[in-house]
């Protein structure tokens, strides 16, 4: 146990280092300086800026006249909200796809789907989610092609995620508000998903038919346990272990997607208005954004780690 | 890696129908950028201000001179996709090598560094690699600017830590072998250790991550060009041409679907390629 | 077994319930609400909801006539005045004072902070005026104290006095007689602010209030501010004009065009701005409804004079002359404007006829540049602004263009760009070489073209980005703006652009067509050749057979 705390200490540690370190050179760019240093030596500075940091003083940027920190949080609800239904979709149409082609090894099925998650993997998702909106938005009109909301629902915000606050505002438009934010997600979703999916569905595959080799798979078969059975109770459970594990994969790819769907969509989150403050060269806004969304990145793969070395006890002794 | 390894790797691979598919796709699209810009019927910056936006010969008013359509400042389709291509792929192939080198080097390095440091470093390429790939470039492209060759450079740092990691892995699983230590006891030193006994043994989970890369390095820096921090217009370049087509999709859809199916049918070829290669080295796999 | 199949069902329902729901219209449940909301998709957020303390365009259109009203205002469609919160006016002999009587119980808006007790009097008047104009104001340095368009026009010369006559009676006196004065007035920086509100800000201790959370008089209330996302304004019912038609109006902010057609194209816009001519093109196609009027615009290519080669007026000449504007006109406004052969337009009463257009020639471009010494060519920078706008819809493909005509020449070209705010503060720096810019005028004055553009004092600190400075150009544009006599006015304006021609600090490119797309529900909207548009006459027709209307 104190080996790991060690072992993820120095993870974190180096991290945050190197992290900060990148920031902290990014705020340094640009026409004004993020903040008025005491110091005058580059490492006296840094240590000023994590001071700030700690703080919870981001700095402010020049162009929208406000606190980056506020700022970002005032973006940060739309893209996680796009952020977990894309997870949501991945992990179901993942695993319902792998387990269904680990079912049919080697069939027609197999192959078939074994070739569209290569294609989903393959995808240029920025192609990808233009091709959606020109075929479900412009041609046959099913879905918005941007947007939130429709601007008859006039939503007051008070959680900044749309599904909690149109389901508040549940009294004046009923349930109608709540699915018309969920049909503006629908594609940005499927947009985002697809390379998730495509690699769950993937793991899932592989990783279960290795467990169907394994001994006690064969003797649950011996004792007569259907098909569907020693699949979706006995194997999967072992199966998802691998799963698990690359999730933090997983979150960094997803982290890459949302910036380019929200720029496809105009989402109004954060990946697009980081777009925007590196093209306005809005260094206090860059440097908070790409902090921000690293930690929780970081945070992500810490709590995978701790998460899978509880359920894995050979991983907690470390060789 | 010796000779009878390369021959048993290549018969797998050849049994492998998609993975000679992938092959055979990636040696015409291969094929057409080393060629296609000689026989492209015009130069892909012309503007024939009298064709904007003309449809493919498949639609009813398509026109021959313009087989593929024109984009909205009556450029050739055919004539910027084939350029393109060879834009992409030299890009491609320069940033992966690139990258694979300086990988390699400081992976070997770290391979022989005391533990201590070599935790710190990995734990640092760890943290490069949990960085999503394109906040990385973009926070890269910020500091030294957009612009093609500056989006370059960002997705060849992107690409490092990957080479480092694997490098560092495979070699420290070979260091660890039988063999290497009746060598190291035979007197070898450190260089011809790794040069005459480990290289070999390594190249396959190289050559894997090389491919793999191709499709990422080309996926980014298309990326990077479709988002506006890449190339910039008027460069043929495909994710530079699908952003410009943004507009019309609805009306001129082929500025759109041509562009981006030529980066999709790339980069699926890389990875059919690269699942055969992993499958043909690794018998383990072997289905 | 159960439960597994309870999960599945359960799964299956969502799924299928999500599908059907999305293939049907649901436009019925709140078909009520649709019929009042229409929604304008616009270019891009304000700087802020104050028109007095920004520049842009875009802030303008947020504010100035959805917020705001002026003393007095233009003629729907034309650039003749016309009275807004001023009823009526009395100009004094000498030409210095403007005597205006303001409209009765006339409303102000009310928020959550604020409920006016009071109607517009002298006193909101020149609260409006004395804080942009005094630097000593209490308001005066709220947020930021700039206040570019005041300035630039070098109001704070001009006005030297603001007087209460009465209670609904103000007096301007100026420094000297300024003719375009009523015109100057007419636009968006002399919106009238409530200085009750102010009042009550302060003792709040929110002075900076008035200009995020804006109470003015117009014929909407604003009512949420989503930054990056849209702005929702709703009918103010006491609005001294008579309540608008529709109830709600949203400016969802799209800055990236083929976002905004997409979205009109899909119907979730009932009017988007700024349509590239390729959107035209096809909105033609298609029997799209276009509202369009030529434009009070020009784009312009503009040399700093003060770098090398720029210096040299063979070369300005030279390099305008080799430009193939017809070639331009086709490709990047598709045709929706007219060759500039002047900084004014044709429709304005002081354009001169006589001037000659420069005709597009490679050879005697060549031969010009040889007798100025530049036989084996030379490198430029040409500034290609990042962004659309109606008088220049895409500089960058303007540049390419330019490039490969300029290239014939033996001049090469790089182009360069930033992001607009950026690009914008470099190019007020004088830090480049040659820049593709354009203007809209914001009053039907040609003082309004010539002076913020073309001046001496602009050189120094405003929008003539060629630091072209002219004496005898100056001199010219001064005794114009002081004339009162119209015919004079004329002579100068003529004289002056005879002279602009021959100097060649800019290359004129185009007047472009300004124009809107619109559903056909949408009625009644007029845009004025400035480029206002106004909401408060607008409704919304459903229903109205759209296809056959379209045909027709």
């Amino acid at each position: 146990m104190f080996r790991l705390l060690i072992k993820h200490g120095t993870t974190l540690f180096v991290s945050l280092f190197g992290l900060t370190l990148l920031t902290f050179v990014l705020s340094q760019q640009g026409d004004e300086a993020l903040h008025a240093y005491q110091s005058s030596s580059f490492i006296g500075q840094y240590f000023e800026y994590l001071q700030l940091l700690f703080a919870g003083d981001w700095g402010f940027s020049s162009i929208h006249n406000r606190p980056v920190l506020s700022d970002f949080l005032l973006h940060f609800p739309a893209t996680i909200e796009l952020v977990l239904l894309a997870l949501l979709f991945a992990i179901i149409f993942g695993l319902t796809l792998g387990i269904m082609a680990a079912n049919r090894r080697g069939k027609w099925l197999d192959n078939t789907l074994m070739g569209i998650t290569l294609a989903g993997y393959s995808m240029p998702i920025y192609w990808w989610g233009m091709l959606l909106v020109l075929l479900f938005s412009l041609t046959l009109g099913w879905t918005p092609v941007a947007g939130r909301i429709d601007y008859i629902y006039d939503i007051q915000p008070v959680t900044r995620f749309m599904l909690i606050d149109s389901l508040i505002s549940h009294s004046q438009y009923g349930m109608d508000a709540f699915f018309n934010a969920l049909l503006h997600l629908v594609l940005p979703a499927i947009t985002l998903s697809t390379i998730p999916m495509a690699i769950i569905a993937r793991m899932t595959r592989s990783s279960l038919l290795g467990v169907l080799k394994a001994e006690y798979i064969r003797t649950a078969r011996s004792k007569g346990l259907s098909q569907q059975r020693i699949v979706w109770v006995h194997a999967l459970r072992n199966a998802l272990i691998p799963i698990l594990t690359i999730s933090g994969v997983q979150i960094s790819i997803i982290m890459s997607g949302v910036i380019i769907t929200e720029y496809i969509f105009a989402w109004p989150g954060v990946g697009k208005w980081l777009l925007e403050a590196v093209s306005r060269r809005d260094f206090a806004s860059i440097q908070a954004g790409i902090l921000a969304l690293s930690l929780l990145v970081i945070a992500f793969n810490l709590a995978l780690d701790l998460l899978a070395s509880y359920m894995n006890p050979r991983l907690r002794r470390p060789s | 890696m010796t000779l009878s390894n390369t021959k048993l790797a290549w018969q797998v691979f050849r049994r492998n129908k998609s993975a000679m598919t992938g092959s055979l796709i990636l040696l015409i699209i291969v094929l057409m950028s080393l060629v296609g810009p000689w026989f492209a019927p015009h130069d892909p910056a012309q503007q024939f201000s009298d064709k904007i936006l003309t449809p493919p010969l498949w639609y009813d008013n398509g026109e021959f001179l313009t087989p593929l359509g024109t984009d909205d400042l009556g450029r050739d389709m055919l004539s910027r996709l084939l350029h393109g291509a060879r834009l992409s792929l030299k890009l491609t192939i320069m940033v992966v090598f690139a990258a694979a080198f300086i990988g390699i080097l400081i992976g070997a390095a770290a391979a022989f560094l005391n533990s201590g440091l070599r935790t710190l470093l990995m734990r640092f390429m760890d943290l490069l690699l949990s960085l999503p790939s394109l906040l990385l470039a973009i926070a890269i492209v910020a500091i030294i600017g957009p612009g093609l060759p500056n989006a370059v450079y960002a997705v060849v740092i992107v690409l490092i830590p990957q080479f480092v990691k694997v490098t560092q892995g495979a070699i420290s699983e070979e260091l660890g072998k039988d063999y290497v230590m009746a060598t190291r006891l035979d007197g070898a030193g450190h260089t011809r250790l790794l040069l005459h006994h480990v290289w070999p043994n390594i190249i396959p989970a190289l050559i894997v991550q090389l491919t793999f890369s191709f499709s990422t390095a080309l996926l980014d820096i298309a990326a990077l060009g479709f988002l506006g921090l890449g190339a910039q217009p008027p460069i043929a370049e495909w994710g530079t041409m699908l952003s410009e087509a943004r507009a019309f999709i609805q009306f001129a859809p082929w500025t759109m679907t041509l562009p981006g199916l030529a980066i999709f049918l790339t980069v699926l070829s890389i990875n059919l390629v690269g699942d055969g290669l992993r499958d043909a080295f690794d018998p383990r796999l072997n289905r | 077994m159960s439960t597994k199949q309870t999960t599945k069902s359960t799964f299956w329902a969502l799924l299928s319930g999500l599908i059907c729901w999305s293939c049907q219209p649901h436009n019925d449940l709140n078909s009520a609400q649709h019929d009042e909301l229409l929604v304008f998709c616009s270019e891009g957020s304000p700087d802020s909801f104050n028109p007095q303390l920004v520049s842009s365009g875009t802030s303008y259109d947020a504010t100035a006539h959805t917020i705001y009203n002026q003393l007095v205002t233009y003629t729907p469609g034309t650039t003749e005045i016309a009275p807004a919160l001023a009823e009526s006016w009395q100009i004094s002999e000498d030409g210095t004072r403007y005597r205006f009587k303001l409209r009765e119980n006339v409303p102000f808006h009310g928020n959550e902070t604020f409920t006016p007790t009071r109607s517009l009097n002298a006193d909101d008047v020149i609260f409006s005026f004395n804080r942009q104009r005094l630097s000593e104001h209490p308001y005066h340095s709220i947020s930021g104290g700039r206040y570019p368009y005041f300035y630039s026009q070098g109001l704070d010369q001009l006005i030297i006095d603001i007087n209460k006559v009465n209670e609904h009676q103000v007096e301007f006196v100026l420094s000297r007689p300024e003719s375009p004065f009523l015109a100057i007035l007419a636009t968006p920086f002399a919106s009238i602010l409530s200085e009750e509100y102010a009042e009550i800000l302060q003792t709040l201790q929110h002075p900076e209030w008035i200009d995020s959370k804006p109470i003015g008089t117009g014929p909407f209330r604003l009512k949420r501010y989503e930054p990056d996302s849209h702005i929702r304004y709703e009918a103010f019912q006491d609005y001294f004009a008579g309540p608008p038609k529709i109830r709600d109006l949203v400016y969802s902010i799209t800055p990236d065009a083929a976002m905004r057609f997409a979205r009109f194209s899909a119907g979730e816009c009932d009017i988007m701005s700024n349509p590239l001519p390729v959107h035209l093109r096809i909105a033609r196609q298609n029997q799209l409804n276009i509202l369009e009027i030529p434009g009070l615009n020009v784009a312009y290519w503009a040399f700093n004079v003060e770098k090398p080669p720029f210096h040299d007026v063979k070369v300005r000449q030279a390099l305008s002359m080799a430009i193939n504007r017809e070639a331009i006109l086709k490709a990047v406004y598709d045709r929706q404007a007219q060759i500039a052969t002047s900084p004014i337009p044709p429709t304005s009463w002081a354009y001169n006829k006589q001037v000659t257009r420069v005709r597009y020639n490679t050879q005697q471009a060549k031969q010009l540049l040889a007798e100025a010494g530049y036989e084996n060519g030379f490198t430029i920078d040409i500034w290609a602004m990042p962004i659309q706008r109606a008088y220049n819809p895409n500089a960058r493909k303007m540049a390419e263009m330019m490039q490969q005509d300029l290239e014939k020449i033996g001049v090469k070209v790089r182009i360069v760009s930033y992001e607009w705010g950026t690009f914008l503060a470099r190019v007020a720096q004088g830090l480049h070489h040659s820049v593709l810019l354009g203007w809209n005028a914001d009053n039907g004055d040609p003082s309004n073209f010539l002076n913020p553009l073309l001046s001496c004092a602009s050189a120094r600190s405003g929008n003539n980005y060629a630091q072209w400075c002219h004496p005898e150009f100056d001199r010219l544009i001064l005794n114009a703006s002081q004339s009162s006599d119209i015919e004079q006015r004329k002579e100068y304006y003529q004289q002056a652009q005879a002279l602009f021609k021959e100097q060649a600090p800019w290359l004129t490119i185009a007047h472009a067509n300004k124009s809107l797309l619109t559903q056909p529900r949408v009625k009644g909207l007029v845009i004025s050749p400035v480029g206002n548009v106004e909401f408060d006459k607008v409704y919304l027709e459903d229903g109205a057979s759209t296809e056959s209307e379209a045909v027709n």
